[in-house]
This record gives C-alpha cells, sequence and structure tokens, in this order.
C-alpha cells in the first residue's frame, strides 16, 4: 500500500480497487496543484533513477568516477541497452531508505558526478552512442567541499558539453527537475516530463524563504513560478508530457516505467534518422528560440 | 599585491554609494571620505581598501583607452514572462529598477580598445535587481557575443549577480545552456573570452557563462560562489572560514587564473589581451 500524501486523505476510508477509489483518486489527480504535484514528485515511492535502469535497460553497465577527485553515487552512469540500442545513461538517484539515501546524498550531486557525467557524454561522442538522460535531483550538493572543488565550473561545463553533443540526447525529467543541478544533464535536443514531476529554478520553498520571507508561502511561490510538466510544455520549455498512471508513478511503479520506455524510444529512433549536422543544428535553434 | 583589503566584500547592500555631495561615509568602514578622491580611485575606499560596486559605464571608463568606448544596444525581451507576483509584482519591481537605474535591464555593453586591442566588454550592473538573470541578461550576453563574433574581437564578461532572477523562474534557468551555446561560438571561431569576476558572482551565473572563460580574473576580496555562505552553514551546521568563497580562496582551489586590485585590472587584462591576440600594446 501506498504511503498517502497530505491531499490524499479522502482515499483513507475506501477500499483500493473499489469503483468508488478509482473515483476519488481520479478526481484528485486531475486537479492537483503545483505544490501538490511537487509533493508527489517527492514522493518516496515513486520510481528513481536506478528503478529505470533496472527495468527499461538491459546489460547494464555502471562506469564509476570522473578522474580527477573521486566517484559519486548521487548521479550514476554507465553504458546499456535501450530497446537493443546501445547508450550512454545517466541517472540521478535519491535512494529510498536510510541507507540508500546516505549512499546516493539524496540525489543531490557534488562536482565529480558532474564531471563522470561530463567524462561519460564525451565517451557516448567518441563512440557515436546516444545519451538518455534521468533527472531527479533538488539541485547540486550545497555543501562546503562542493564549493572547494568548483562546483559551479562543473555544472557550466556539464551544460556546455550537452550541447556540443555529436549524438542525439533525450532527458527525461522523472521527479524534481532542481536548478542547475538538473540542467547540467538537461540540456538536450528533446526534454520531457513526466506528468507529475516539476522543473524549476529554486524549489518552491526557497523561492518562498527568499521572496516572500517567509517559508510557509510555497505553495503561492509554486503556482507563481510556474513549474508543472503542463505549465513548462505550455511554454515551450520542454518537449512533451509522459502520461503517468491514475494516482501518479508511485502507485504503479512499472507501468510508469514501461510508458517511459515507449515514449524514449520512439523520440530517439527519430533523433537517430539525423546526421550529426542536422543534429546540431536543429539543437542550436531549439536553444536560440527557447523563452524568446 | 596589497593584502590590506578586508575581505570577504560584502555584498552591496546600498546602491547610492555614489552621492553627488563633497563627502561621503564609506559603508564598510564607516569613514568620512572625499567623493572626489573616492571615484578617483575607481571607487575604492581610501581608508579600507573597500570595493564599491561599479555601474557598466563606470567600468568602460576604467577599461578602455582614453575612456573612448561604443555602446552596443542591448535587446530587451517583452516584461514579466510569468506575470509574477509575490509581495510585490514584478512588473513594479522592474518599474523601480529602471527608475532608480535609468537602463531597462542589467547588463550593458560597449566596445573599444583595450591596450590597443579591440575587445567587446560585457557588463552586469548590481544595483539593477542584484544583477538577477532573467531573460534580458541571456538576450544580452547572447547579443554581445555575437558582435565579438561579427568584429572577430575579443570578448571580455564582467558579471556581478545574485544569480537567477527567480522572478523569471524557468526562463532564467534556461539562460544557462543558452548563453553557453554563445560562449561556444567564441571558442570555435579562436576568440578570448576572459570573465572578469567581481563581488559578488553567485548561482547560476557561476553556474554557467562565468565559469568558462579562456581566463578567469577576479577582484580582489570578492565572493564568488554557487551557493551562497549561509546556504552552506545550515546544510553543515558550522561556520566556514572567513575567507570561503573569496576571489582568493577560488585562486587556492584552481578556479581562478588572476586575483587583482581594480587599480591594476585594465593593465592585466590588456597585458592578457594582447598576448592571446599577439597585438602589440599601444
Amino acid at each position: 500500500m501506498v504511503q498517502l500524501l497530505p491531499f490524499e486523505k479522502s482515499l483513507e476510508k475506501l477500499e483500493v480497487g473499489t469503483p468508488a477509489y478509482d473515483k476519488e483518486l481520479a478526481s484528485i489527480y486531475n486537479k492537483l496543484s503545483s505544490y501538490q504535484k511537487t509533493l508527489v514528485s517527492r514522493h518516496a515511492d515513486r520510481p528513481h533513477g536506478l528503478d529505470y535502469i533496472n527495468r527499461i535497460f538491459t546489460d547494464f553497465q555502471e562506469l564509476a568516477g570522473d578522474r580527477f577527485y573521486g566517484e559519486d553515487q548521487a548521479l550514476i552512469g554507465g553504458l546499456a541497452r535501450l530497446d537493443g540500442m546501445p547508450v550512454v545513461v545517466l541517472a540521478q538517484e535519491k535512494g529510498h531508505d536510510i541507507a540508500t539515501r546516505q549512499k546516493h546524498n539524496f540525489g543531490l550531486a557534488k562536482p565529480e558526478g558532474y564531471r563522470k557525467a561530463i567524462r561519460l557524454m564525451k565517451m557516448a561522442d567518441q563512440f557515436g552512442l546516444p545519451v538518455i538522460s534521468l533527472v531527479d535531483t533538488d539541485g547540486a550538493f550545497c555543501g562546503a567541499e562542493s564549493e572547494e572543488r568548483g562546483v559551479g565550473e562543473a555544472i557550466a561545463q556539464a551544460t556546455a558539453q550537452c550541447l556540443r553533443l555529436s549524438v542525439p540526447m533525450i532527458s527525461v525529467i522523472i521527479g524534481a527537475g532542481g536548478s542547475g543541478g538538473a540542467i547540467a544533464i538537461a540540456a538536450a535536443d528533446k526534454v520531457f516530463m513526466l506528468e507529475h514531476s516539476v522543473y524549476s529554478v529554486i524549489s518552491p520553498e526557497g523561492c518562498a524563504s527568499i521572496l516572500w520571507r517567509d517559508p510557509m508561502m510555497k505553495e503561492a511561490a509554486a503556482d507563481a513560478m510556474k513549474i508543472t510538466a503542463q505549465d513548462l510544455k505550455k511554454m515551450n520549455i520542454i518537449d512533451g508530457i509522459i502520461d503517468e498512471p491514475v494516482g501518479g508513478a508511485q502507485r504503479a511503479r512499472f507501468d510508469a516505467m514501461d510508458s517511459v520506455k515507449t515514449f524514449v524510444v520512439k523520440e530517439l529512433k527519430a533523433l537517430m534518422k539525423l546526421s550529426s549536422k542536422d543534429l546540431q543544428t536543429q539543437r542550436r535553434k531549439k536553444y536560440d528560440a527557447l523563452t524568446r | 599585491m596589497a593584502n590590506s583589503c578586508k575581505f570577504p566584500q560584502k555584498p552591496h547592500a546600498k546602491y547610492a554609494e555614489v552621492s553627488d555631495k563633497l563627502w561621503m561615509t564609506c559603508r564598510e568602514c564607516g569613514d568620512m571620505i572625499y567623493s572626489k578622491k573616492f571615484h578617483s580611485n575607481s571607487k575604492v575606499c581610501p581608508s579600507c581598501g573597500y570595493y564599491a560596486a561599479m555601474t557598466p559605464v563606470e567600468r568602460f571608463e576604467l577599461l578602455f583607452d582614453g575612456a573612448k568606448f561604443e555602446t552596443i544596444e542591448m535587446p530587451i525581451p517583452s516584461d514579466d514572462p510569468l506575470k509574477f507576483t509575490d509581495k510585490v509584482s514584478y512588473a513594479d519591481r522592474l518599474k523601480k529598477y529602471r527608475k532608480s537605474t535609468g537602463e531597462q535591464d542589467v547588463v550593458q555593453t560597449a566596445v573599444g580598445k583595450i591596450d590597443g586591442v579591440e575587445t567587446v566588454v560585457l557588463c552586469f550592473n548590481f544595483a539593477f535587481m542584484g544583477g538577477s538573470m532573467g531573460r534580458a541578461v541571456g538576450e544580452g550576453i547572447m547579443k554581445a557575443a555575437g558582435e565579438a563574433l561579427a568584429r572577430k574581437a575579443p570578448f571580455v564578461l564582467i558579471p556581478a549577480s545574485g544569480g537567477a532572477r527567480m522572478q523569471e523562474g524557468i526562463n532564467s534557468l534556461m539562460q544557462m545552456p543558452r548563453t553557453l551555446m554563445a560562449i561556444e561560438d567564441l571558442k570555435n571561431a579562436g576568440l578570448p573570452y576572459i570573465v572578469v569576476l567581481t563581488n559578488p558572482t553567485t548561482g547560476g551565473v557561476t553556474a554557467s557563462f562565468a565559469m568558462v572563460g579562456d581566463v578567469h580574473i577576479a577582484e580582489k576580496g570578492a565572493v564568488i560562489a554557487f551557493a551562497g555562505r549561509r546556504v552552506i552553514e545550515g546544510t553543515i551546521g558550522e561556520k566556514l572560514p572567513d575567507d570561503f568563497q573569496t576571489a582568493e580562496y577560488l585562486r587556492e582551489h584552481g578556479m581562478v587564473d588572476i586575483v587583482v586590485e581594480r587599480s591594476e585590472l585594465k593593465s592585466t587584462l590588456g597585458n592578457v589581451l594582447s598576448l592571446l591576440t599577439n597585438v602589440k600594446k599601444k
């Protein structure tokens, strides 16, 4: 039984699987607010990066380390096959219990994580492999060692590396797209978001603290910043929305992941038809026009 | 290099540091200083060495030979893409800063010669909403980089920014890849891209165009950071050393090439430009 979020309390009295339950669930999820979507995107049972790697890719071989400083398990990378095609996969992983959350540092990557991503993207280029990134982070790690090792520089170089690829890159925001920590592996040819994921320049809590000087204004901040997949599609910031099962990906994990696979495979096949030159021209146009 | 400067430099709390009055108070040390001396000293307090924020025009006058330059008009995208309101509407905030600075947004660009090398210089105005990066900053950098490309001239970028302009939400974040793409064009064309980091350079600015220069020059004591000191102290629950995230600290950690005093900025920049372009200094 999936853990209920505060706004799902009306489901408590209903029996799972009954028409009344399904009706109530659908009605809740049809009118989620921006902040409610933020909570869904952070749900502990939502499929995370490693879940996707295990479910929709085959022959995954993890590759570790940035060859400068260390290895960062907040951002997992490696080689794998997607529908038979060899690809480089990058995935942020938050962990799902105390031990794994610590291991993956809650999905908050340090400079070495982004430098590993750069290294693997260069490898993708070298061997002509497309890059698939699965984004799920509240942001880059905000700690002294992150600053010491130049997290700003690492994010900037990773973003620049996405943009200079000669191979196709697809990013999927599977949970939280947290600012610079996300864009570093999401400046892709195509960017998709799961139906109840969010993508923003700062968390609603952070924005509320700074602009309203009151973290309790997080709901207003979430609305004002327009952070939902639906808002971002409307503004043409992202290329498409991947539907989730009714009640969110946390309620039907395999179905949710399988629909991501179907969606991404189709898009990837289309991108693979383009020459490197056409791909880069198209990418250039996309980012030139973005936000204009 | 003199070491009298108190660092880290504090963020500029007040912008009306420049006044027409004969005497003024340094906001760092509180000393009464002769305005004329402050200005002839490139807005460095003669008493304590505090570096006050400079406007883009002041920077241009400082850097270009004979204070001669031609400004390049910056594109101004339509206002307020999200129709954003917090305690105050974004539209009203824009109005207020436009009135106080006399400018439309943060960045201004000029072209002129620095030690004889024709150079495009883009400068942030911290007084305009803390130099925050929205669409206008992105478009400005793209235009300025394009200008450098067309003139086959080096591009010097002088950030001073609190980071993203939250009132533009995701539009602000998207300026990171957009500006990086414009800088990449300069690299592909073999044109020098120099970043002069000034106080403060933080957030999404640090995580994009400000950290991919061929050469990074930083003003003494400038705070250069991704996450703010208070955020990090909150995360780790302890106090950080005084020099954390200063220009000197970044040089020690390999992120900055040169730390300069403001009085040496023009000559240092001129020398680097001259060496990279092989134009003899004038």
